[in-house]
């Protein structure tokens, strides 16, 4: 992976909210198509990273390149457009919607679509070929037959699935993943595991994921970066992260030691 | 510096009785999560009921005061609170703001409908605490001494000693923490053993007392009063709440009282008949609101607290039509169809002329109903606008035709333009702002219209507007009800313009909208640019509007400010979401409804005809809005559906699988 042009570079990336450092010269790399951890303790300031990938927060400091491209100072919708996919932290679905209407937005926005004069045409209704994408993602995240059930009915399980759907309907370069296990049984988090996989594998999507449950952090992350109160503590593959003293003091503390 | 005092001094008795107002905001909004609209409406209802007691039925002063303010005032708070507010979600930040409107339109129309129309002459009235025919000391002296009267002192000292109190009860007592913490969630701080309702009752009762305490502090300022003074005094102390960002007690009433100085000021030092003074001085709550609102990023947000607890609340109940079976949707739809086509051969054949000016009346408003659908129901933001969008079209019309010979429809088009244009800014200036924040942007921006544009003669022709003419129209046709000319322009246009929206709210736009509703962040994070799509139904709303003031103009024959002021536009909100907010259906049976009632209760005995009882009926329509947010009229639709269903179609299997569905989601979520 050290050869290929990296997809995202953080570069020194900081920000604080008020005294407060939530992200301190924070600097990695994530390769096309590349599986990446971020894993750290709550308040460890990854939310806040993601945030600043995707524009939802201006950093202090520091770069973020994607695809080549400076991300500073685009907006989130740009970002999103250029490849940037994301689940969220505290879901964030489309009340009253479908499940399906919500990929069917995702959907014509990768097109930049949402024209005015189109829709006063009758020029919007979904076409085929967008009806055929949208249901190959509901069968690849296992929710079609949720397809015409309102969000409003669903439980929180289900809603990380449909958010997940929603994020990969926009066929990103990269899905930012926040904690997509959160509020899932132990069959479902395998199954999100096994999305997550098969993106990154027969897509070519790269994964950064943030997750508390290591054992699904290990299953599908290639190498793994560890922060704590904003500052990156390490980074390599997630066993040598595992070993590593100063990782197993920030998640365990001095019980992680013994 | 004697002059500038003499200018500045009679500014803080208005000052301090809108201090009261705006304190009871932050108050209400500190405790409830509550930005009550209506604390104006409670001010006027109060000094209505003090003046004319004392005024007609030789009440003393201090009986009229126990009345009007020590009982009504903590009675309304409760009654507020106990059968409207208590039943809100804390999330549901629209329903809050829906049911403040409804109170402030709906409580000055139902007083004259109680006790007829009145002619109040406030300073008859004995003043509770100081006499205010007394001088008791002046500052300065000679042309420009200021004489110190009871009207100073008892405003100024019942407002400091108000503030103290309330700061102390907020700031250091266990119920004021206890009103802090039942803001963000009553069911929460119910978890730990606290009485919320209680503390919440408590916080409504303290600031109704406030607002009527204030009405009746004001009346003899004003003197001769009515309601519009007291939309006047709301504003302004709307104005001081948003540079306190409904936090700080005291910042409220020091910008408040600044306010009141900086008017009399102002009205002191501008010539007292010319535009400027006509013009800028009532525009000073707009520009306080809209400069607060554009600096403080505080206010941005105001509508971000959530209900931790807000997932056991039940889903939102879908629409009559999505939810019906397909046969009963079938039926429904011919017996729609039957409707349209026996209401058009009525109105061309039979139909006496007093119902065809009934219904033309309604379908041109129900164009611009529509404009409300589209930024209320389809984008989920409150626009207190729309009867402006409405004038701006009405008036560039009527401009082009008295000014430069333009026929009136083609300036119509125009004015829809323009109004389109005016839209586009106001969307663009509030951008960064949702909810209540861009409910006060949209309210400041009406205000300023009223008191600039439609205050101008060489625009409007005068306070009682410009009367119509043919010629402008090219033809009399529009004028002549035996011709149906206006009846088939009108449904003309209203099909034109219901069938705009309906393309928009399926296409990509209104899923984009949809989205927007649901989370921005995650429909910005998709790759959808929230801003364009705002502009785009803040501009498509503009136009409808304008070209409905355009059409409402024609069938009224002439153009008035008084049709297109912000209480207009409050009214047009109360209307819709009293129908249904999310139909077009909704919006055409705001419009039409209003003027069928309208002209049913003339009917009645006199009190009860006229537009007063029409807005009062449609007003508690729109405070069921609490309990069925998709409207009175659709929450009935809905009922008689299942009725129907399950009478004739409880064995169709497509139905029994919807309703097994339905059952399900609703475990689902429990």
């Amino acid at each position: 992976m050290a050869d290929v042009e990296p997809l995202l570079r953080l570069h020194g990336v900081c920000k604080s909210f008020g005294g407060i450092q939530a992200v301190h010269t924070i600097s990695f790399d994530v390769a096309p198509g590349e599986s990446v951890g971020l894993v750290g303790p709550n308040g460890a300031g990854k939310t806040t990273l993601f945030n600043c990938v995707c524009g939802q927060l201006r950093p202090e400091a520091g770069d973020i390149v994607f695809d080549g491209m400076p991300l500073l100072g685009l907006p989130t919708y740009k970002r999103a457009r250029m490849g940037i996919g994301r689940t969220y932290q505290r879901v964030e679905v489309f009340t009253d919607m479908s499940v399906r209407d919500h990929l069917m937005v995702a959907e014509r926005s990768r097109q930049g679509e949402g024209r005015l004069w189109r829709d006063l045409l009758n020029m919007s209704k979904p076409k085929k070929e967008e009806m055929d994408r949208v249901e190959a993602t509901l069968e690849l995240v296992g929710i079609s037959h949720l397809a015409d059930t309102s969000v409003n009915a669903l439980g929180l399980g289900h809603c990380r699935l449909v958010e997940l759907a929603r994020a990969l309907a926009a066929e990103p370069k990269i899905l930012l993943a926040d904690e997509p296990s959160s509020g899932l049984d132990l069959h479902e988090t395998s199954e999100v595991a096994a999305v997550l996989r098969t993106v990154q594998r027969e897509r070519g999507t790269a994964v950064l994921l943030v997750e508390h449950d290591l054992a699904m952090v290990a299953e599908v992350v290639d190498r793994a970066v560890v922060m704590d109160l904003g500052a990156m503590l390490f980074a390599g593959s997630f066993d040598e992260c595992m070993a590593d003293p100063a990782v197993r003091e920030a998640y365990l503390g001095q019980m992680g030691l013994a | 510096m004697e002059q500038f005092l003499g200018f500045a001094l009679p500014g803080v008795p208005y000052g301090c009785t809108y201090a009261l107002v705006a304190v009871c905001l932050v108050l209400t909004y500190q405790a409830t999560g509550v930005f009550n609209f209506a604390f104006g409406a409670q001010a006027f209802a109060s000094a209505f009921i003090f003046t004319y007691l004392t005024q007609y039925h030789d009440w003393s002063g201090w009986e009229a005061f126990l009345l009007s303010v020590v009982v009504m005032g903590p009675v309304m708070g409760y009654a507020f609170d106990r059968f409207i507010f208590r039943h809100i979600p804390n999330s549901n930040s629209t329903a809050k703001l829906v049911c403040g409107l409804a109170l402030l339109v709906g409580i000055p129309s139902l007083l004259p409908v109680i006790f007829g129309p009145q002619n109040l002459d406030a300073t008859a009235t004995i003043f509770p605490f100081f006499n205010p025919n007394v001088v008791y000391f002046t500052i300065g002296s000679g042309d420009f001494g200021t004489p110190i009267n009871g009207i100073y002192l008892s405003t100024i000292s019942v407002t400091v000693v108000v503030l103290i109190l309330l700061t102390i009860l907020l700031r250091f007592t266990s119920l004021g923490l206890q009103m802090r913490g039942a803001v963000e969630s009553r069911r929460l701080v119910q978890l730990d053993g606290i009485n919320a309702n209680g503390v919440v009752a408590l916080a409504w009762i303290i600031s109704s007392f406030m607002a009527a305490l204030a009405g009746v502090l004001l009346a003899p300022v004003y003197g001769n009063f009515n309601s519009d003074e007291f939309v006047t005094l709301t504003v302004t102390a709307i104005a001081a709440a948003a540079w306190a960002m409904l936090r700080s007690l005291p910042i409220a009433a020091g910008v408040a009282v600044l306010i009141g100085v900086v008017t009399t000021v102002l009205q002191g030092y501008i010539p007292p008949n010319s535009f400027w003074n006509a013009a800028v001085v009532p525009s000073i709550p707009f520009f306080a609101i809209a400069a607060a609102l554009l600096i403080l990023p505080g206010l941005r947000n105001l509508d971000s607290s959530r209900d931790p607890l807000a997932t056991i609340d039940p889903p939102p109940v879908p629409i009559a039509a999505s939810a019906r079976a397909p046969s009963m949707d079938r039926i429904i739809r011919s017996l729609w169809y039957v409707v349209l086509v026996a209401f058009i051969v009525s109105m061309l054949t039979w139909m006496p002329i007093t119902w065809e000016t009934v219904f033309n009346n309604g379908l041109t408003l129900s164009i611009i109903c529509l404009s409300v659908t589209l930024i209320t129901g389809m984008a989920g933001q409150l626009s207190l606008c729309q009867a402006t969008f409405a004038g701006i079209g009405a008036f560039t019309a009527a401009v082009l035709s008295v000014h430069l010979g333009f026929n009136f429809l083609v300036g119509g088009l125009i004015g829809a333009a323009l109004a389109a244009v005016v839209a586009v800014i106001l969307a663009l200036l509030s951008l960064r702002l949702r909810g209540l924040g861009l409910a006060l942007m949209t309210l400041a921006a009406a205000l300023l219209f009223d008191s600039t544009a439609f205050n101008d003669i060489w625009v409007t022709g005068g306070a009682q507007g410009t009367s119509l003419q043919s010629k402008w129209l090219g033809t009399s046709a529009f004028f002549d009800f035996d011709g149906h000319a206006m009846f088939i322009l009108s449904i003309s246009v209203l099909a034109v313009a219901v069938f705009i929206v309906l393309l928009v709210r399926r296409g990509t736009v209104g899923r984009n909208l949809a989205a927007m509703r649901g989370s921005e962040t995650a429909t910005a994070g998709l790759g959808v640019n929230p801003t364009w799509q705002r502009i785009v139904v803040f501009a498509l709303s503009g136009a409808i509007a304008g070209v409905g003031g355009v059409l409402y103009s024609i069938q009224q024959q002439h153009v008035s400010p008084d049709d297109w002021n912000t209480t207009f536009s409050l009214v047009l909100v109360v209307l819709v979401v009293t129908t249904s907010v999310n139909t077009v259906e909704g919006a055409i049976q705001a419009g039409i409804g209003l003027f069928v009632v309208e002209q049913l209760l003339t009917y009645l005995p006199s009190r009860f005809g006229g537009p007063s009882l029409t807005i009062v009926l449609f007003a508690f329509g729109a405070l069921t809005y609490a309990q069925h947010p998709e409207g009175v009229l659709e929450y009935q639709k809905r009922r008689s559906t299942m009725r129907f269903e399950r009478l004739f179609f409880a064995r169709e299997a497509e139905a029994e699988d919807r309703k097994a569905r339905a059952m399900s989601a609703s475990g689902a979520n429990g």
